[in-house]
């Protein structure tokens, strides 16, 4: 537990230092958090590598799982905090806080990664989900962002009464809450009773709704776009990351050991997932704002990764590697894209999709920032995004479900065209004129004036391309941290779509954790 | 075994992907740093690819330059599998020719310079590595690869077309359905072209998935082309499982071979693409495909093949005849070489689907002779269209006189694709109607039909555009570049070499198809010894 309660005691300690703070330095705290967070790291690594135990009786696991989790959660932390650090300071009041409770929810995922028992686990989860509430409503004057935190509190509040209950029918019924007692419990049991059905039921429509699966997503697209921007990112990364984390756990070692159960159950999640896919993509075809198509389309990497949920097996490691290889994948596309936006909109303040036009002229780094992330995000190689979907779909065709697969492909070449929109913006519309940079549809200013015209009368007008984009001018350089996560990120985009070996033996390391027998 | 054949495959990925990531070191604002780099960089594969080409052993025959990289061991097995056959050797060198040409010819690309190279480097890299790998997964990476950055290559670098309600007549014939004025931005056909293309590897990829599965089931788990013909083999793939599959890859593939009548990117796109990527794309993108049904379609799944020849074919006739018909019909000078290109694919495609090795190497020597003269094509389209701005050809006349060097290649180029004896079209379509006639013989005469109507289109192109009187508008049009130049007389004499001289080609590609010929029970014969030999002689 020592990493946890270091974490803890940094945490707060940015929360006393905040109070003898002068305003003007309290971008140290972010710089203390981050450096906090690494040590944190490999701390955790030199202390907890190899070993493999429990505590307090059971309730929390230290194994080669919870420590990749807790890595790559630190690594998202790190992240978020390097990239928000110029966006708190433009446009956040409070900023050791927002540090302070950044660095409790990275404890409370965590917790979740090595939580064993049902109420722990409801704890854990309650830790990130209480930061985040916060977070959301963090930018006070705006009323997007409060209408936003309002929705997702009521139905976060809402997801949680749902989740206990559902827990607390699951101990009524089976008498434990620990996960092996459970797959225990329900191996001895001859009859599921209809009270476990409903206890089981609500525990999936609670974690759905943590998840932000279909149907139980629609808080996702306005707590987004409600958000600010490094927020947005903090949620679409890391919550959905920890609550996969603690998802897979449960599966594996609650749910997956009672075979002939579980290969009854599993349909519920491969329906689950089908949905997330194709309802989260084609929605994320109509959205112009930003921060909306990125909730859209994480719901559809939800549906994705709960289809390798769904296909986890008691004798084969391949759907575990999967989700957790799929995990750390899309954690590090996102954020390639959300940091290059968080910089998009330090310089210009937009976010709508049009308002990227001429990005390629105007700030090339981050053109090609966000266009690598969401070609990875469509499963494009040489980015990881098509690695980890081969491997993850690769698991759900072997366990049987080829049509679920195939569908999962179909959804990803739907999320291409979306992608390929924002794109398109960035690369071949040019820049609006700056007066109406704003207000304006994209669809007016069409670039149909270059470009052959097939009946040749008109011979004159300047052949295509050639138009000097010398009227656009370039945005501010990005901030120094705001570069290094970027370009680290593309690195690791690029890398682990290149080689993903070294990285899918620690993955393999972890998910052989949770399930003994692959 | 020496140094250079143990590397040379993986060079052939490597140097040109390398030369994408260090063009991205190059400073933005100077051009002609990033050209004369990507110059030096696709020499050296131009090198590479002809060196491979040269070695090739055909005495030997089967599967050179082996080479293995572990890249992921169980429970997916996935290794970076390089191996050359007689299929994939003249495709590669045609990789490395036209990657040369087009990059020559991109001179001109002056916005955005040091981007379009790295793009166009990185499609190079990957069509070279789906030719050389013998691993499901990394074909289709590559194949992938190839694909990705047509996008932006297109959309950025792109030319739009405006098509004109009342000039939607040729001659008074109405050549569309009247739908007024309307605009083909370069936009449409990048997302057209890139989504229809992402669509059909879609089913290649379900297919893949499909067959690792089977081989998990027989207890080897893997992606290797090799082991999964090694199941194939052992009657691992049932034939029900087979005919299910077989089609994905035939539709998946054939949609980048241009394959009827999933072929309308092609003319959208090749007519959208600036030049250098229309001679890739339409000489070299195109093969792709139909080297995938041949490589994965055909060797894994023979009995589904088997099958579903029958309809390929007559989907090939179809886009023989179409194509053909639908080049006629068009009156934009690049779209009329894009239809024709549906219309050569047609060629490459029954010539695969005849299941005969005279007809499959006819198949494999017109992907490479359709390359080049495609390629030539468009690059002299794109040499006239800079100095015009106009394609659309009741517009141009007499080039001749003040093009002289440019129209000279095109006409030459025009001559080989509607087969004139003596060009490398005459050749190859010679073989994959000679496999028909054996076959199928109303769709091989149907197909005569198609080369007969690429004459009239052709030759109705060359008198219009290239001969007659000039135009006072055109009189001031200065000749091909010297970059042109060399890149138009280079295509030329290959066009020659190959028309003249084709057995270099054949006979590597013979022991090719021999192979691939043996998985077919019925046909005993293999190429040589249906009288190839004594074909060949006539030239």
């Amino acid at each position: 537990m020592t990493p946890e309660f270091v974490l803890a005691g940094i945490a707060f300690l940015v929360f006393i230092l905040d109070l003898f703070m002068p305003e003007e330095r309290k971008d140290l705290l972010g710089w203390l958090s981050a450096a906090g967070l690494i040590a944190l790291a490999v701390l955790s690594v030199m202390m907890l590598q190899g070993e493999k135990e429990t505590l307090y009786n059971g309730l929390l696991a230290v194994d080669a799982y919870s420590l990749f989790f807790k890595v790559l959660f630190i690594g998202i932390g790190v992240f978020i905090i390097l990239s928000s650090i110029d966006y708190v300071r433009k446009h956040l009041s409070h900023p050791g806080e927002f540090y302070g409770l950044l660095l409790f929810s990275v404890l409370g995922m965590n917790l979740m990664a090595m939580s064993r028992e049902l109420l722990t686990a409801y704890i854990s989860l309650e830790l990130l989900s209480f930061s985040l509430y916060v977070m959301v409503a963090y930018a006070l004057g705006s009323p997007r962002s409060n209408e936003g935190s309002l929705k997702y509190i009521i139905i976060g509040a809402l997801s949680s009464a749902i989740l206990l209950y559902g827990l607390s029918m699951v101990y009524s019924t089976l008498g434990v809450t620990k996960f092996d007692a459970i797959a225990q419990a329900l191996n001895d049991l001859t009859e599921v009773s209809p009270a476990l059905w409903a206890g089981l039921a609500l525990l999936m429509v609670g974690l759905g709704f943590k998840l932000a699966a279909v149907p139980f997503h629609m808080w996702a697209p306005d707590a987004y776009e409600g958000a600010p921007l490094p927020v947005t990112a903090y949620l679409a990364i890391a919550s959905k990351a920890a609550a996969f984390a603690l998802v897979v756990r449960l599966l594996a070692e609650a749910f997956v050991p009672v075979t002939e159960r579980w290969d009854q159950w599993q349909i519920i999640l491969v329906v689950l997932a089908a949905l997330s896919m194709v309802v989260g993509n084609l929605v994320a075809l109509a959205q112009r704002n930003l921060k909306r198509l990125m909730a859209y389309s994480s719901v559809g990497h939800v549906g994705y990764i709960l289809a390798g949920a769904a296909v986890l097996a008691p004798d084969s490691l391949l759907g575990a590697n999967g989700v957790v290889f799929y995990l750390v994948g899309y954690s590090i596309t996102s954020m390639v894209v959300f940091a290059a936006l968080i910089a998009f909109f330090n310089a210009t303040g937009q976010e709508e999709i049009p308002d990227l036009a001429g990005l390629a002229d105007r700030q090339p780094f981050l053109a090609m920032a966000i266009a690598v992330g969401l070609f990875s995000l469509s499963g494009l190689p040489i980015f990881v995004g098509f690695t980890m979907k081969f491997y993850l779909f690769t698991a759900v065709a072997n366990e049987g479900f080829l049509w679920l697969a195939g569908l999962a492909i179909l959804t990803s070449l739907i999320s291409l065209y979306y992608y390929l929109q924002v794109i398109r913006q960035m690369y071949i519309q040019p820049a609006l004129a700056a007066s109406a940079a704003t207000g304006e549809s994209p669809e007016d200013s069409h670039t149909d004036g270059e470009g052959s015209h097939a009946d040749g009368q008109e011979h004159t007008h300047t052949p295509a391309h050639h138009e000097s984009p010398s009227d656009y001018t370039p945005l501010p350089r990005p901030s120094g941290a705001l570069i290094a996560v970027v370009l680290l990120g593309l690195i690791a985009t690029v890398g682990l779509g290149v080689y993903p070996a070294p990285l899918l033996e620690l993955v393999e390391g972890a998910s052989s954790a949770i399930i003994p027998g692959g | 075994m020496n140094n250079f054949e143990q590397v040379a495959l993986l060079l052939t990925i490597l140097v040109p992907l390398a030369g994408a990531v260090l063009s991205m070191l190059l400073p933005r604002n100077r051009p002609n740093d990033a050209w004369y780099f990507a110059i030096f960089v696709s020499a050296i594969t131009l090198v590479l690819s002809v060196v491979l080409f040269v070695q090739y052993d055909f005495a030997a025959g089967g599967y050179q330059f082996v080479r293995v990289y572990e890249w992921l061991d169980a429970p997916l097995n996935i290794d970076l599998y390089l191996a050359m056959d007689g299929i994939a050797a003249p495709l590669v060198l045609l990789n490395g020719i036209v990657l040369f040409g087009a990059v020559l010819i991109s001179q001109t690309i002056k916005h955005r310079t040091r981007d379009f190279f790295v793009l166009l480097l990185a499609l190079g890299s990957g069509v070279f590595g789906v030719f050389v790998v013998q691993d499901l997964f990394f074909l289709f990476f590559f194949y992938e690869l190839a694909v990705l950055p047509m996008y932006l290559l297109i959309g950025v670098w792109g030319s739009s077309t405006y098509f004109d309600s009342d000039k939607q007549r040729l001659w008074g014939i109405p050549v569309r359905f009247d739908l007024g004025a309307y605009d083909r931005p370069k936009e449409y056909g990048a997302m057209k072209l890139m989504l229809v293309l992402v669509a059909g590897s879609v089913l290649i990829w379900v297919g893949i998935l499909a067959m690792y599965v089977v081989s998990s089931q027989a207890g080897n788990p893997t992606f290797s082309m090799m082991e999964l013909g090694r199941l194939a083999a052992a009657g691992e793939f049932s034939p029900g499982f087979q005919n299910w599959v077989f089609p994905l890859f035939m539709i998946g593939f054939g949609v980048l071979a241009g394959l009827w009548p999933f072929h309308t990117w092609s003319p959208d796109g090749h007519v959208a693409a600036p030049t250098g990527v229309s001679m890739l794309h339409a000489g070299v993108l195109m093969k792709l495909g139909a080297f995938g049904i041949i490589r994965v379609g055909m060797v894994l799944l023979p009995e589904g093949a088997q099958a579903w020849m029958p309809l390929l074919i007559v989907l090939g006739t179809v886009n023989v005849v179409y194509g053909a018909m639908s080049a006629m019909s068009q009156r934009d000078l690049k779209y009329i070489i894009g239809y024709s290109s549906v219309s050569h694919m047609g060629y490459v495609i029954m010539g695969i689907a005849t299941l005969h090795p005279v007809g499959l190497t006819g198949a494999v020597l017109q992907m490479f002779s359709h390359g080049i003269m495609t390629a030539l094509m468009f690059a002299m389209v794109g040499a006239i269209y800079e100095r015009t701005h106009v394609r659309d050809i009741t517009i141009l006349n007499g080039l001749m006189k003040r093009m002289g060097f440019a129209s000279f290649f095109f006409a030459i180029a025009g001559l080989a694709s509607l087969g004139l004896p003596g060009l490398s079209g005459f050749v190859a379509e010679f073989m994959v109607f000679t496999g028909a006639f054996k076959t199928y013989l109303p769709l091989a005469v149907l197909a005569v039909v198609g080369a007969a109507l690429t004459a009239i289109y052709i030759l109705r192109l060359l008198a219009r555009t290239f001969f007659g009187e000039v135009d006072p508008r055109w009189e001031g049009l200065t000749d091909a570049s010297p970059v042109e130049k060399t890149v138009g007389g280079a295509f030329v004499l290959i066009l020659l070499f190959v028309g003249v001289w084709p057995a270099p080609f054949t006979r590597v590609i013979n022991v090719g198809v021999d192979s691939v010929m043996q998985l077919f029970n019925d046909s005993a014969t293999s190429a040589t010894n249906v009288g190839l030999g004594s074909l060949l002689q006539l030239f």
